[in-house]
């Protein structure tokens, strides 16, 4: 009953009928789209009640997902920094080598109950991708990529994967061809088969129903860290810390503790630093606007048109980002604080060595900016991060950019 | 009464059905653009669309995804569309309706957009991502100077139609198919289904089919059951053949001829 107990305390922080988390999220897209949005929300607050369907997707979560997660205290990586004890929910140990497939599994076994064979999805890094095409092939549906043609050759390993699995991935040339580019083409795609397709949303964005139906796939990460670091220390953690691009593992960690004490840390992509405006930190630098169907920080112009972000991480270079963040940003539930392409690479390294684990260069966002708040903290405090995914797929930019 | 509803109550008492001419503001540059809506006006183009190029534009083709690259990349934006309006109030009364994406107007500013708007002889404004559950946010702010076309498509079912309509004003724009414009695969039987419903539904405002309308054969066999057509790729698609072409502001013109001729009772 713990599940219930939780929502029945956040009732406040849900979002309106709408999807509206005060002045952000709703659904602004085309009119061929709506009835869509409308069906799916529709269908989403049904099937998701059911309990068979629950139990469904909690097996798959634990057979076929290979959950829960651990929570790992990283002691060594504690030593080094000298402050507060870190630990890492091991999202890149879940099958894929990251968080997305939590997401995956709920909307494609959706998608079967609403009796769709036929799923597309955007990707940038590929994980999202490649979890969306594993879940395709568990369930036996037609499935479609939308790669930008930039990512395709910074994650060609994930291109692989896709293909491997059974998935098509369409190029996608259009503007610097990573993940904004990305769904705008998958977007068109789905206007154009919107009958008979389910687009499978990767992140806490697009229009509503996705922002909460997306969190609330994701909210096992920080169902289960809740009940991990109480076994492990016996008390809450003080601080939670996770990278933010769309924003769903950050916001699969934070949501169960947002009723909480402790304190939250969103981390955005500086790339090469704010000032220099090639970045992705679309909380910290970016202003009110709408974008892929939600109204939400993002990066834009002074005449309201799109700007490219940059990050060295393919997943975390998007101009937009969830809706919830930009509400909680105002609200001031957490602070969002942005690292640079070079200490998240630092922290790429360092990790790798101390601990022997190869996170993300996504994720190494998180871990930047969790040694430089846990070194100001006491011993006795705790930070858990969340170590989204695997770093396997960013080898080959690593050694490229190392060669440099 | 406006200048829309004037226009299609001309047509009526004529038994003509409205030629509707999108074209990107600004594409390939703010001379050539100015120049090829004056052809457009010249040559019976009874409404003009003036599309507000957007970075993003997740309802269109790659037509107009090209087009609007080029007219963001010529210094296209909203205060140089406003003098657009105004330039072409100098040499046409034809009602102008300005389509948009919603993230330029907030950029913009709402109430800014609709003073500045009416101010330059704008008519009416469609914005292809705000369906009515998030409308009033921007119509609350305005007054009634500026009708509001909205969207029908064919997967609206009938008791939204109703809903959309009676929120609109000034025509309804069916969306022909399920796609994005410039799409192929026009299907009149499908959208004379739709088409037949949103009368019923319709509020009596007038309702022009458009997305995939490409020749004066697909004009004249889409009005049958509409009182106008939209055509826009097609005229960028022409556009952006002839960009090195001095005269293609003319041929637009003629295209256009040949658009609103198939459009006129008994031809």
């Amino acid at each position: 009953m713990r599940v219930a107990e939780n929502d029945s305390k956040m009732a406040s922080i849900l979002p309106d009928g709408g999807g509206h988390f005060g002045p952000y999220g709703g659904r602004y897209v085309a009119e061929t789209l709506m009835p869509a949005v409308i069906e799916l929300e529709r269908a989403y607050n049904s099937i998701c009640a059911e309990p068979t369907f629950q139990a469904e997707l909690n097996l798959l979560l634990k057979d076929y997902a290979g959950r829960p997660t651990p929570l790992f205290c990283a002691r060594r990586l504690s030593a080094k920094v000298g402050g507060a004890r870190i630990y890492l929910k091991r999202e890149d140990l879940a099958h894929t080598g990251a968080h997305k497939i939590n997401n995956t599994l709920g909307q494609a076994l959706l998608a079967r109950w609403m009796g769709k064979t036929k799923v597309i999805a955007e990707t940038g890094a590929g994980q999202h991708g490649v979890a969306t095409a594993t879940a395709a092939a568990l369930f036996g549906m037609e499935c479609k990529i939308f790669m930008g043609t930039e990512d395709i050759s910074r994650q060609a390993p994930n291109v692989q994967r896709m293909k491997l699995l059974g998935a098509e991935v369409m190029p996608v040339d259009s503007g610097t061809g990573t993940l904004k580019d990305a769904m705008n083409e998958a977007m068109r795609y789905w206007v154009g088969s919107v009958r008979d397709t389910f687009y499978v949303i990767g992140s806490v964005a697009g229009p509503h129903p996705y922002p909460v139906m997306v969190r609330d796939f994701q909210r096992v990460i920080g169902d289960e860290a809740k009940r991990q670091i109480m076994e492990a220390e016996g008390v809450m953690p003080d601080m939670l810390v996770a990278c933010v691009g769309g924003g769903s593992n950050a916001m699969g960690l934070f949501y169960p503790f947002l009723e909480d004490g402790c304190e939250m840390v969103g981390v955005e992509a500086a790339g090469c630093g704010i000032g220099t405006g090639k970045h992705a930190a679309t909380l910290g630098a970016g202003s009110v606007g709408v974008l892929h169907g939600s109204k939400s920080y993002v990066l834009q112009d002074e005449n309201g048109q799109i700007k490219e972000a940059h990050s060295i991480s393919a997943g975390l270079d998007y101009p937009g980002v969830g809706p919830e963040h930009s509400w909680l940003k105002d609200t001031g539930r957490v602070r969002y604080e942005s690292v640079v392409d070079e200490d998240a690479l630092n922290a790429f390294h360092l990790l790798s060595a101390v601990e022997g684990i190869i996170p993300a260069l996504e994720s190494s966002h998180a871990v930047a900016r969790a040694l430089v708040e846990a070194a100001r903290m006491p011993a006795e405090k705790i930070v858990i991060v969340n170590l989204s995914g695997r770093g396997d797929k960013d080898l080959g930019i690593v050694e490229k950019l190392k060669a440099r | 009464m406006s200048r829309i509803e004037e226009t299609f109550g001309n047509l009526r008492s004529r038994g003509e059905k409205a030629l509707v001419g999108f074209i990107t503001a600004g594409d390939p540059d703010f001379a050539m653009s100015l120049e090829i809506t004056r052809q457009m006006c010249r040559s019976g183009v009874d409404l003009l669309e003036l599309g507000v190029p957007f970075s993003d534009p997740t309802a269109d083709g790659p037509v107009i995804q090209r087009s609007s690259a080029r007219a963001i990349g010529a210094g296209m934006n909203m205060k140089v569309v406003m003098e657009m309006v105004r330039r072409i109030r100098e040499f046409s009364s034809v009602p102008i309706v300005l389509f948009s994406y919603y993230n330029p107007i907030l950029a913009y500013g709402a109430e800014k957009f609709y003073g500045d708007a009416v101010a330059a002889g704008a008519d009416g404004t469609l914005v292809v991502d705000l369906p009515p559950e998030e409308s009033d946010e921007l119509t609350r702010l305005w007054g009634h100077d500026l009708d509001f076309i909205r969207l029908v498509a064919p997967t609206t079912p009938p008791e939204r139609m109703a809903r959309i309509a009676s929120r609109a004003s000034g025509f309804i724009y069916l969306v022909s198919m399920t796609g994005i414009t410039g799409s192929s695969g026009l299907k009149s039987e499908e959208t004379a289904v739709v088409a037949k419903e949103l009368k019923k539904n319709c509020n009596d405002l007038p309702v022009c089919v458009g997305f995939g309308i490409s020749t004066p054969e697909d004009a004249a066999k889409m009005s049958q059951f509409a009182d106008g057509v939209v055509v826009g790729s097609a005229f960028e698609r022409l556009i952006e053949s002839g960009l090195q072409d001095s005269h293609i502001a003319e041929k637009v013109g003629e295209f256009a001829a040949r658009l609103k001729s198939a459009l006129r009772a008994g031809e």
